[in-house]
């Protein structure tokens, strides 16, 4: 109970800023041009299978997932293959890009036909086969998910949506129930789970209604309201809030007994056993002050950000001064406009110069605010000592290795310094002094 | 150039909390102490404070200045501690204000910059400047008496203001007979001898609620030291026999230092545990070691050792005192231990 009571009270008390969430979603036209990066999840890199010269249809295989840990990457338009390009990815690695240029015409590829599945084995196959990765932003294989190592009795859905700006997620709910249910029902048909849970923040009162008028009389499903903290929906916070169980340090959620699917994500199969047409568009939250009409856009991925930002148009009289993909709390900050929507990216925010400077760093004082805040229970001014010193053991000890980065430590520091960046380097620090 | 864009490491938004605007509501906490002190005490009590603050602050841009460091005025730490330091001293020491000023350099200078400035101090500098002061001019700080103006102001209040030693003096001096006798509304209202800022009862419950209020500070810290201290008290005096349990146990705990220090000085943010379960452990400390010097030592009063003991422990109770990490697996050291 205590414990429960301490627990609920961790996180960071993060603004909510969803003012889009009332907003039905809006369809892009399609741009001139589209961008595939061969690595836009968790894992290897695919192979790009087509050739400069090329004929592509919504739908038609660009990128092939090898062997391992990895999902296909399915052209968005038709149009011709322009040329293929290297792109720089945000953690300054390069990866093979295929640039389409399109026609306008959206011809499906006859190809894409609803899969016929029979059992579990075909089921993850056709998971495998729609290009579904997490689509709440870290972009991990579905498929994978769906294979787990260890028994597991439970799914659960998160439709936390902790970031603040971020309404992608509850839009899919309110507009797309009927296929978040079904791929619920699939899910646990073919891989025999008895429960599920959807896991919503009480701040958005409206998802908790509408699903729990649909999961009355399904067996085995339920909706659990959430506390409206930062980060709800990081995946072990979600599922210590939903199950009460831990994810063992090191371990993956299945080691709890738990898949844990994004929203979006289940929709997502819910939508490719329906019509087979594998994941080609996504809805990204448009929003941040630099942005003259936010709203919710249904994206063909692999459209540049500047499109999108066009589409809903920048202010005039607002001096741009920072562009996030995802939300503002761990996305990415971009330097170049003209790269593309990527699979994961549930959300574009355009902030004003004024906004995008952040506070200069203080001396810290030692407050233990961004232990109070920290959702994982650990000590991020005793870890930057640590990291300072060199101190690879200490850093084991202090448990870097559990640290997923979430940004609330740097999020309540009053001395405005940048703790998270220190505990990130402190992680890859730790993990290179392991490997020697 | 076209602007560019910024691109940092994430989070890209924080939260509207400085370290200025915490250093700002320990300020605004400890305003009811000094009005309260230049009510009890004449205007002699705002002299103290304003040189022990001018002092600090001075000796802050000074040292910043010559040692070629960043400006830390700004964040008014300085202030902080020249408060704290200016209501540690009897308002006598309007009188001798060198001594104030001295004051101010062992804690800014000695105790706090040398040892790397804000953030690095191991023990609270205002709390070692005070006890520096106490043992180097041992009789100035310990002059109780009222200026014959504040005697006005009390008989204003309607309070006999006789009493020159401080009411926890009386428990050494005059043996037991005369704990308990204080009226409850001096001891609240603060109207004996003392400390500038450490009288007032209920200026300094004030400041307490609105370092709560805006979540400047957790209450662990002073209700476990102010509990634990007098559950201590209560358990001795009732193996003692003395009459009168609870005003007496009333007495101890609201004369003296204790409320002061348990709100302004043992809650310093550098020198207390980060923890809840180690500020647990260390107000209970703080309350066992300031009963044990106050019944025991030939001191009357113990709060301001008793933070400096504690505030050297806190690397250790912090070690100890980690929270668990979510799913974090049993060390092996931990699990040959337990």
């Amino acid at each position: 109970m205590f414990k429960k009571l301490k627990r609920a009270a961790l996180g960071a008390r993060v603004p909510h800023e969803k003012g889009t969430a009332a907003m039905a979603t809006e369809k892009m036209p399609v741009p001139a041009k589209v961008i595939f990066p061969m690595v836009q999840h968790i894992g290897k890199p695919c192979v790009p299978v087509v050739k400069k010269g090329d004929t592509v249809q919504v739908g038609t295989l660009v990128g092939k997932a090898p062997e391992g840990i990895s999902a296909s990457i399915y052209s968005s338009v038709s149009g011709t293959v322009q040329a293929l390009d290297t792109y720089r990815i945000s953690n300054g690695m390069s990866c093979p890009a295929v640039v389409i240029e399109t026609d306008g015409q959206q011809t499906p590829d006859p190809s894409c036909k609803a899969p016929e599945v029979a059992d579990r084995e075909s089921f993850v196959k056709a998971v495998a086969d729609s290009g579904l990765v997490g689509l709440g932003g870290a972009g991990f294989p579905t498929w994978v998910k769906l294979s787990p190592g260890t028994p597991v009795d439970t799914l659960l859905i998160n439709a936390a949506e902790c970031e603040p700006y971020l309404t992608s997620d509850t839009r899919e709910l309110l507009e797309n129930s009927d296929t978040v249910m079904s791929g619920i029902r699939a899910v646990m048909k073919y891989l025999e789970l008895k429960t599920c849970i959807i896991g919503i923040e009480r701040n958005k009162p409206e998802c908790i209604d509408k699903m729990e008028t649909l999961v009355k009389g399904v067996e085995g499903v339920s909706v659990k309201a959430l506390p409206s903290r930062y980060p709800q929906g990081a995946e072990k916070i979600l599922i210590e809030s939903l199950t009460g169980r831990e994810v063992p340090q090191g371990g993956l959620p299945a080691q709890a007994g738990v898949i844990v699917l994004n929203a979006a994500t289940v929709s997502g199969i819910g939508r490719y056993l329906a019509d087979g047409m594998p994941l080609v568009t996504r809805r990204v939250t448009v929003d941040g002050d630099a942005v003259k009409n936010p709203k919710n856009v249904e994206v063909p991925i692999g459209t540049p950000i500047q499109d999108v930002l066009d589409f809903c148009g920048l202010k005039e009289d607002v001096q741009l001064g920072k562009v996030i993909m995802g939300g503002p709390m761990m996305g990415v900050a971009v330097a170049d406009l003209s790269g593309p929507i990527l699979r994961q990216n549930n959300g574009i925010l355009a902030f004003s110069a004024q906004k995008a400077q952040l506070p200069q760093a203080q001396a810290c004082i030692r407050c233990g605010r961004c232990i109070e805040a920290c959702p994982m229970g650990l000590s991020p001014v005793e870890i930057a000592g640590a990291f300072k010193k060199g101190d690879a053991q200490q850093l084991g000890k202090l448990n870097i290795d559990l640290c997923m980065l979430c940004g609330s430590c740097s999020y309540v520091c009053p001395a405005k310094r940048p703790v998270t960046q220190t505990m990130r380097l402190a992680k890859d620090f730790a993990m290179k002094e392991a490997r020697k | 150039m076209e602007n560019l864009l910024k691109v940092t490491a994430s989070p890209h938004i924080r939260e509207n909390v400085t370290t200025r605007g915490l250093m700002g509501n320990v300020i605004i906490a400890l305003l009811p102490c000094v009005v309260a002190s230049a009510l009890i005490f004449g205007w002699q009590a705002l002299l103290v404070v304003g040189v022990t603050t001018a002092a600090c602050v001075g000796f802050e841009w000074l040292y910043c200045f010559l040692a070629k460091k960043p400006n830390t005025v700004g964040d008014l730490s300085a202030v902080v501690t020249g408060l704290i330091l200016g209501l540690n001293m009897p308002v006598f020491m309007a009188q001798k204000i060198w001594i104030a000023i001295i004051g101010a350099f062992i804690a800014i200078v000695i105790a706090k910059q040398l040892f790397g400035g804000i953030g690095c101090n191991f023990v609270n500098p205002a709390l070692v400047a005070r006890i520096v002061l106490f043992t180097g001019f041992a009789s100035a700080m310990t002059t109780w008496t009222f200026p014959a103006k504040a005697n006005d102001t009390m008989a204003a209040l309607g309070v006999d203001a006789a009493a020159a030693a401080t009411p926890l003096q009386l428990v050494d001096g005059s043996g037991a007979s005369l704990l308990g006798s204080y009226p409850l509304k001096d001891l609240l209202l603060g109207v004996h001898g003392g400390v500038l800022g450490e009288t007032c009862a209920a200026a300094i419950l004030l400041g307490f609620a609105w370092l709560l209020v805006t979540r400047t500070i957790s209450a662990a810290i002073p209700l476990t030291y102010v509990g634990s201290y007098a559950v201590f008290s209560a358990l001795y005096h009732l193996s003692q026999g003395t009459e009168a349990l609870g005003a007496v146990v009333l007495h101890e705990v609201l004369a003296g230092g204790l409320l002061f220090g348990a709100v302004f000085m043992a809650t310093d943010y550098v020198t207390s545990p980060f923890t809840l379960k180690g500020k647990l452990v260390f107000g209970i400390g703080l309350g066992l070691v300031t009963f044990g010097i106050r019944t025991f030592g030939t001191m009357p009063e113990g709060v301001s050792y008793a933070i400096l003991f504690m505030n050297l422990l806190v690397p250790y109770i912090n070690d100890l005192t980690r929270q668990k990490a979510l799913g974090q697996k049993k060390k092996k050291k931990e699990a040959k231990a337990a």
